[in-house]
């Protein structure tokens, strides 16, 4: 199936993350934030709304460059690295408001995003050299495996746009796995899914979890779909990290129940 | 040093015809995010309209002195300009708009209705190139040296009393409210009962109207009228006001005066055939330097 | 061998048009109109790579042609011709060296992109709009100040090289160059936004976010694109300068860019075919507008209210194409092709052709 490189088995984590700070002016989205993921494993990451989660996800995939701190991945330094290059590292994500390229069909949807290990050129892409014929080929088949194993083959030429909603947050998704990540960053996947689909998504993303071996990171705020998927959770607040734990300890953390129902001092 | 405040007020001079124009340029693209290239031709037109007024009133039929001719041409030819913008937008924009064409579709639309003005007039009027009549007696003024004209203070004058007029507008009245909603979002406008068609004509016709004053001063300082008088300068007002930032009506006011004051600049030390290659090459790099025009937002990518 | 037709039926119409050309069956005009059929569709195309396919909004595109047209030109005449000095080629070179001379104009066109492809980075939309309208200009205006080439009056001698073909062969030359570029640009471009390559550029123009962060190198692939595009009316100038035999700055301003924008858009915006026929139709109604008698019956019914009334073709034809084109857009909005392929609309169409 999907060509893992290199299966992981040395401690190297896939993510780790120290010391981050993200200021936005005088706003302090992001404040020392610390994360080590080892390959494997599953993790959440939860908070009240304007919390920082999408922040730290925008710092991990390169969107922005954090004030302070340090980003690894793959024991490899994101610092300076464009999102293009950062992805290159091993890193994919999808986004909490659909963001696919809704005017070009499925099928061109997934081979896109392997656009950095193309290994061939303008000049090549005229002159449709032999690299280039192998290439697309490859991709072509690539994309083909994925779709068949997403369930979106009868989808493979129609466009995004026409797609159910549901089917485009899977395809989202799939999308994210045609660059063949070490981490995959989930952002509110089962955000605008009823129940239903919700449990859909929890079951695909175990299947995911274990099918591609892969790190997965998911910020969601329906808390059955944490606490069901999630090994470790991470929660924060205002951009500090204020409990770490399995579920378990997350549903009886104090800062947790705060954070989320309000001081009762008050 | 009466050489440096001679160029500075002809700076100005240029300073305010720029800033005139691209005030009308960033009032309609404040408003609906359009570049009406139509612009500099509804200009031109002004300074058409502003010939035909003063010379029926100067005629045989009206016979005014040149003074009260002044004072009546200007409000009508104001009015008679905004009445050609509001008939561009009406039959060529807001169809477009009603459909939810691409906005680019509507900026080249407003290319076309320009070419329109342009030729149409050629058409009708001839190649030959009008004598504006003197309403305004000359007077110079001596002041150390160096020759203050009437005209140029009329004009300096006018420019500020429009971007005080517009500022006021835009800031302090519910008409400019409205304004500055519908460009944070067009969708909410119609459901919190502001009319929006009322307000982008309210937006055309004080765009049109003071793009026909800036047309009556111009042919007043420079008094030969041709077809294509409003292309270039339409051209260099609309970089103006994206370089100050457009949409933003101070940007335009210090975008005009600045690209006035650039020009005039390299005239002084360069040859003139020299004058749109610095100009467009300080700009070019002041938009490098900062994307979004001095006074412009950055633009934010949320995700 | 079905799917071979159109293939086969086009390089059937161009030879056609070859030997009618050589044995004057078809006058010096309708040659004319036909290159100019040719540049169009080499600008519209090219233009509609950067406005269509990736969404940015440039008004410049004739600045590129101009550079192109003048680099040109000035390697033809040192080449070829005796007003920059004595020929430094042999005459009978000139059929091998010609292609070569229009494709080191596109080249230098392509590295001048890098004054609106460098902001692209940052900045997009209006704003870009900006840069390339004021690119457009400080071409114009820098070969204005450049003396040695003619500065404003325009610079000339390139016939030279034409006549040094006709040397060799009296034939249509021009028009064979012509028709091999268009070709060739046509070839460049399907092939460029077929390959999943170019496909990064759509992915730009729909979620420039989304491309980055899926492994785009948005930055790298708008830099090419903007290369190409202008590389290629680099070329086109090249030729337009050598069917005239004269160039001048003021033949690439901005209302030459007016019209390539006007053909992307008239062709629907991302639509290849649909830039081909807009430049075909386009080109056909100027040329047609350009009748003194056509203008004449169009008019009629003014010119008989106002008898006095004499309106020349050259500016009417102005006002018309203007019209039709805002018209149109109140109807078709999204442009003759909407972003859709011929063979979109047409699915049997894909049948009779193979372009790979």
């Amino acid at each position: 199936m999907m060509a893992q490189t290199q299966i992981q088995t040395d401690t190297t984590p896939v993510l780790e993350v120290r010391g981050m700070t993200q200021q936005f002016g005088g706003l302090r989205a992001v404040s020392d934030f610390n994360v080590k993921l080892m390959p494997g494993e599953l993790t959440g990451l939860i908070g009240p709304n304007g919390a920082g989660k999408t922040t730290v996800f925008n710092l991990v995939s390169g969107f922005y460059q954090p004030t302070v701190g340090e980003i690894f991945i793959n024991g490899q330094p994101t610092a300076g690295l464009k999102p293009h290059k950062v992805t290159s590292l091993g890193v994919a994500r999808t986004f909490q408001n659909i963001r696919l390229w809704n005017d070009m069909t499925v099928l061109d949807n997934i081979r896109v995003a392997q656009h950095y290990w193309l290994n061939y050129g303008f000049f090549s892409s005229v002159f449709r050299t032999k690299q280039y014929k192998q290439r697309e080929a490859q991709i072509s088949e690539e994309a083909y495996e994925l779709l068949e194993v997403f369930d979106l083959m009868q989808f493979a030429d129609e466009f995004p746009k026409n797609l159910p909603y549901g089917t485009q947050r899977k395809l989202e998704i799939a999308r994210a796995l045609s660059t063949h990540p070490k981490l995959l960053l989930l952002d509110e996947p089962a955000a605008g899914l009823n129940s239903a689909d919700a449990k859909d998504l929890i079951r695909l993303v175990r299947w995911i979890h274990e099918k591609f071996d892969v790190t997965i990171w998911m910020i969601e705020h329906h808390m059955d779909v944490m606490m069901e998927l999630c090994e470790q959770i991470k929660v924060i607040d205002f951009g500090e990290t204020i409990a770490e734990g399995d579920p378990e300890e997350i549903r009886n953390h104090p800062a947790v129940i705060t954070a989320y129902l309000g001081d009762d001092n008050i | 040093m009466d050489f440096i405040f001679q160029n500075v007020l002809n700076a100005l001079q240029w300073g305010s015809f720029y800033a005139l124009i691209a005030l009308g340029y960033t009032l309609v693209y404040g408003v609906l995010r359009l570049i009406n290239f139509a612009h500099g031709d509804i200009f031109m037109v002004g300074a058409y309209i502003s010939f035909f007024v003063a010379g029926f009133l100067l005629g045989p039929l009206a016979g005014l002195s040149p003074m009260m001719t002044f004072l009546l041409t200007v409000p009508l030819t104001m009015i008679l300009t905004a009445c050609v913008g509001v008939t561009l937008e009406r039959i060529a924009y807001r169809p477009l708009r009603r459909k939810g064409a691409h906005r680019l579709y509507v900026v080249i639309t407003a290319l076309m209705c320009g070419l329109i003005l342009e030729y149409s007039n050629l058409a009708v009027l001839g190649a030959s190139r009008l004598k504006f009549p003197e309403l305004v007696d000359k007077q110079i003024w001596n002041v150390g040296g160096v020759a203050i004209t009437n005209l140029k203070v009329l004009v300096i004058v006018a420019a500020i009393a429009v971007f005080l007029f517009l500022q006021w507008v835009v800031t302090r009245t519910r008409v400019g409210m409205a304004m500055r909603a519908i460009s944070y979002d067009k969708f909410a406008i119609p459901l919190m009962g502001i009319p929006m068609d009322n307000i982008i004509v309210i937006t055309f016709i004080l765009g049109s109207g003071f793009a026909g004053l800036a047309g009556l001063l111009f042919a007043m300082s420079y008094p030969v009228l041709e077809p294509f008088m409003g292309m270039l300068i339409g051209w260099k007002a609309f970089i103006a006001a994206v370089v100050g930032g457009i949409g933003d009506i101070k940007g335009a006011f210090v975008g005009g005066f600045l690209l006035g004051a650039i020009e005039v600049a390299v005239v002084t030390v360069f040859p003139s055939t020299y004058r749109d290659l610095f100009a467009f090459t300080i700009l070019l790099l002041i938009l490098w330097m900062k994307p979004t025009g001095l006074f412009g937002i950055p633009q934010s990518t949320k995700i | 061998m079905r799917q071979y037709s159109l293939n086969v039926l086009m390089a059937f119409v161009a030879m056609l048009l070859l030997v009618a050309a050589h044995f004057g069956w078809i006058d010096n005009y309708i040659q004319i109109v036909v290159m100019t059929i040719g540049i169009n569709i080499i600008m519209s195309t090219s233009l509609n790579l950067v406005n269509g396919n990736m969404g940015e909004f440039t008004c410049g595109h004739a600045g590129f042609m101009c550079v192109g047209a003048y680099v040109s030109s000035v390697i033809s005449v040192f080449c070829f011709g005796t007003k920059l000095g004595d020929p430094m080629l042999p005459a009978s070179s000139v059929l091998l060296v010609f292609p070569f001379i229009l494709l080191i104009g596109g080249a230098v066109a392509a590295v001048s992109s890098l004054l609106v492809s460098i902001p692209s980075f940052k900045t997009r939309d209006d704003y870009l709009a900006i840069i390339s309208i004021a690119v457009n200009y400080m071409i114009i205006s820098a070969l204005e100040n450049m003396d040695f080439i003619g500065g404003s009056r325009g610079f000339q001698g390139m016939k030279d090289t034409y006549w040094a073909m006709i040397d060799i062969f009296d034939g249509p030359w021009m028009l064979f160059w012509v028709i091999l570029f268009t070709a060739f640009n046509v070839w460049v471009i399907r092939r460029f936004i077929s390959s999943t390559y170019g496909k990064g550029v759509n992915a730009i123009c729909q979620d420039e976010v989304a491309a980055e962060i899926m492994s785009v190198n948005t930055n790298k692939i708008k830099i090419i694109n903007f290369m190409v595009a202008a590389g290629l009316a680099g070329c086109a100038g090249g030729l337009y300068a050598h069917i005239i035999g004269y160039v001048n700055p003021q033949s690439f301003n901005i209302l030459k860019s007016t019209e390539a924008m006007v053909m992307v858009y008239l062709g629907g915006m991302g639509s290849l075919s649909g830039a081909i026929i807009s430049a075909i139709l386009f080109t056909g109604l100027m040329e047609i507008l350009r009748s003194q008698a056509i203008i004449d019956g169009l008019v009629s019914p003014i010119t008989f209210m106002f008898p006095d009334w004499e309106p020349s073709a050259g500016v009417i034809k102005w006002v018309m194409i203007p019209l039709l084109l805002v018209i149109v857009m109140q109807f078709r909005p999204e442009g003759i092709m909407g972003n859709r392929e011929l063979s979109d609309v047409f699915p049997k169409l894909k049948k009779f052709y193979r372009f790979k």
